[in-house]
């Protein structure tokens, strides 16, 4: 008996000093590492956020933080592969475990964080639901929209939202809903409907797939607030800690003034502890995630800070040109802040 | 233990066994499906069924509302499947019965024509023709500002057929009795039409006669009906008509298509049962002087009915579970409105698609134990 508990004892002592610290187990992390990359659900395509170009090569925003993500783990941002979802996809794909992490502009609610077996992890979009008519309809605001025929993808937050808006007004409307968000696209584009709802971020990508752009019209008025990030199954809290900090690792990196230009330079030089702690000079921080202690340094490196990924994606450097708007840092009035990296 | 010397005791007692074992194994799996979504923090259970839905449906024949339950969602996507499953069905065997007949015709440019209709139909997939008529439906119709009217009282647009309704069902109480009565004098004259031709070997010409009779009765109590009641008139009301009844175009689109398309199938299985009525029958019908009508519709489709009906069964199923293709192109069946927008409103998928394939399950069973008591009806007294 006393053998073994000195055997316990020593075995303690082996593996405790081998690493730096005991960690909670993290199923999906071990798992990732072991494959080598990382499953990311994403939109099914929908530029600005994730979309997939005729090379087969995924962009924006949505992507940029699956990337990061795969740089933080696995010290690769080109370690991801995308499973592009549907509105009704997305959750029995991250539930099934198919998918490590859905970023995939979906919309926090009440009833799916308590019903669906999901958390929301952080914000990586504030989203604003509006309409996009066409320019000969002459409609200037939302309520002009009364007795209108209005296509929506089913199952989609912005299908409750108008239903319930227009509900609100005593406005009748005719609601019809797609499966898909092209379905849904396509049937305006044919004159099915009046109008087609969704995001405004949304809106300003998926307007590229109309037949003729200009002769549309996205309303400025919104109607909602969506607030979307990306999500992840309940359990395994170690990897909800890596996907949230992730994402505070790319908007703090922005707060800070940490660039994929200068991050060299601040790595050796910032005299910040903030920043030293974020780009692992002290702290070890990554340690205490079970991650090399680069994983943000290899985040801003490979994929940008999040002005940078914005300003590339939906940006003034994209054709969507969305501005930043409620997406900027709340030091310059917009809604987007960290916590302390302490 | 005598009595497991009895071989029918013994069948009778293995068959219990291994029912057990199934409603074990049955309960094992759902047990431990349940188990499993409460530890991963999934909802479950069907207490969502008397949640509010909030779920807007564009058409529908319930009078369901988006502030109703879920329950008469799916009571509304039920209605929505049978509804265009009945509506093809009919169609489809219309069709199928013409084709299937044209293309044994004698003449060469309609038999190749049916069977070009054939060829075609059966090669292509069924989600394209759903498509091609939804798009083509939409493509051909003008917006509504620009509709095709009849009267000012019909409209026709991309939003729709609006018909007006009738503002009080109650004016057509005498109308519909008055068909009642139609009928039931028709049925009265053809009774003694079969009685007469029985003993004499005339012929009467019933229908034209009983309309003739009869046919004026119904058809006024419906002109005056119709004046009577308040008319819900569908009028253009800033993008839309509103009021009266809207056919949505998502309908026709999936009514042509699942007609058509089963049409080709329905044609087939015609053909099949008219060549196994042998010559000889055509031949003896011929010789006793029926015309060419009279030959397929008292000695040829008599004798095919038992051949056609097994292989149309399977048609018509095949209708009722294709009506879900309306999904595609948001026709608000049961898979699109229950597996689709409830489904990802509650989460709830496991409860929903065992709801939705159970449903599915008794409507086929349904309509096969009505055709396979069709047949049995129908079956030809072989002496």
């Amino acid at each position: 008996m006393k053998f073994y508990i000195l055997a316990a004892a020593a075995a303690y002592f082996v593996v405790t000093s081998a690493g730096a610290q005991q960690l909670a187990p993290s199923p999906t992390l071990d798992a990732i590492k072991a494959r080598g990359h990382i499953e990311c659900g994403v939109h099914l395509g929908l530029p600005g956020f994730s979309y997939a170009n005729d090379k087969g090569e995924w962009t924006g925003l949505d992507v940029d933080y699956c990337r990061s993500l795969a740089a933080a783990v696995l010290g690769d941002a080109t370690k991801v592969k995308y499973t592009p979802t549907s509105v009704q996809q997305r959750w029995p794909v991250l539930q099934s475990g198919q998918v490590d992490v859905l970023a995939r502009n979906t919309t926090i609610t009440f009833s799916r964080n308590a019903s669906l077996g999901v958390d929301f992890q952080g914000i990586n979009f504030y989203e604003g639901q509006t309409f996009v008519v066409r320019t000969k309809a002459k409609v200037t605001a939302v309520k002009d929209l009364a007795d209108s025929t209005i296509c929506v993808a089913a199952g989609s937050t912005e299908e409750k939202t108008a239903a319930d808006w227009f509900r609100e007004r005593d406005l009748k409307v005719t609601i019809i809903n797609f499966q898909k968000n092209d379905d849904a696209i396509s049937a305006y584009d044919q004159g099915r409907c009046d109008a087609y709802t969704a995001g405004i971020g949304a809106l300003a990508g998926q307007r590229i797939k109309f037949k003729d752009p200009s002769e549309h019209q996205i309303l400025s008025e919104i109607i909602s607030n969506d607030p979307q990030g990306p999500n992840t199954r309940w359990g395994d809290e170690r990897w909800q800690l890596v996907v949230r900090w992730v994402l505070n690792a790319q908007i703090a990196a922005e707060a800070f003034g940490i660039t994929s230009k200068n991050v060299d330079e601040m790595k050796a030089k910032s005299p910040n502890g903030e920043v030293r702690r974020i780009l692992g000079v002290e702290g070890k921080f990554g340690d205490m995630m079970g991650l090399s202690n680069d994983w943000a340094y290899n985040i801003v490196k490979q994929v940008g800070n999040y002005g940078e990924s914005y300003e590339r994606t939906v940006g003034m450097d994209s054709p969507l040109k969305l501005p930043r708007g409620r997406n900027q840092l709340w030091t310059k009035g917009g809604l987007l802040f960290t916590p302390s990296f302490q | 233990m005598k009595f497991l010397r009895d071989r029918k005791v013994r069948d009778v007692l293995w068959q219990v066994a291994a029912s057990l074992l199934m409603i074990a194994l049955i309960v094992f799996f759902v047990r431990n499906a349940s188990q499993n979504m409460v530890k991963a923090g999934i909802a479950s259970g069907f207490r969502f069924l008397w949640r509010d839905s909030g779920i807007e449906v564009p058409f529908n024949i319930t009078g369901y509302k988006p502030s109703d339950t879920i329950l008469a969602l799916l009571w509304t996507g039920v209605a929505n499947t049978l509804l265009v499953s009945a509506a093809s069905i009919v169609l489809a065997t219309v069709i199928g019965f013409g084709v299937g007949l044209l293309r044994l015709s004698h003449n060469w440019l309609l038999s190749t024509l049916a069977g070009c209709y054939v060829e075609f139909v059966r090669n292509i997939p069924l989600l394209f023709f759903v498509l091609f008529w939804y798009f083509g439906v939409l493509a051909a119709l003008p917006a509504p500002r620009e509709s095709y009217s009849l009267f000012d009282l019909v409209f026709l647009n991309r939003r729709g057929l609006s018909i007006p309704t009738p503002g009080v069902l109650h004016d057509f109480g005498w109308a519909a009795l008055m068909t009642g009565l139609l009928v039931a004098l028709q049925a009265i004259v053809a009774r003694w039409a079969r009685r007469r031709q029985a003993r004499t070997g005339r012929d009467f010409p019933t229908w034209p006669v009983g309309f003739l009779l009869c046919g004026a009765l119904p058809i006024l109590a419906f002109i005056a009906a119709g004046t009577q009641t308040p008319w819900d008139v569908p009028t253009l009301r800033g993008f839309n008509y509103r009021g009266g009844f809207i056919l949505v175009p998502e309908f026709v689109a999936l009514f042509a298509a699942l007609s058509t398309y089963t049409a080709g199938f329905i044609a087939e299985a015609v053909r099949g049962g008219v060549l196994s009525v042998r010559q000889g029958q055509i031949d003896a019908a011929r010789a006793l002087g029926l015309g060419q009508g009279r030959i397929i519709r008292l000695v040829v489709i008599p004798q095919a009915m038992p051949v056609i009906i097994p292989p149309l069964t399977s048609q018509y199923l095949n209708i009722l579970k294709n009506s879900s293709f309306g999904a595609a192109i948001a026709y608000p069946e049961i898979v699109a409105i229950f597996m689709g927008s409830a489904l990802v409103a509650t989460g709830q998928a496991i409860e929903i698609i065992a709801i939705t394939l159970a449903i599915y399950l008794v409507l086929s069973v349904a309509v096969s134990i009505f055709m396979n008591w069709y047949n049995a009806r129908h079956r030809l007294v072989t002496r």
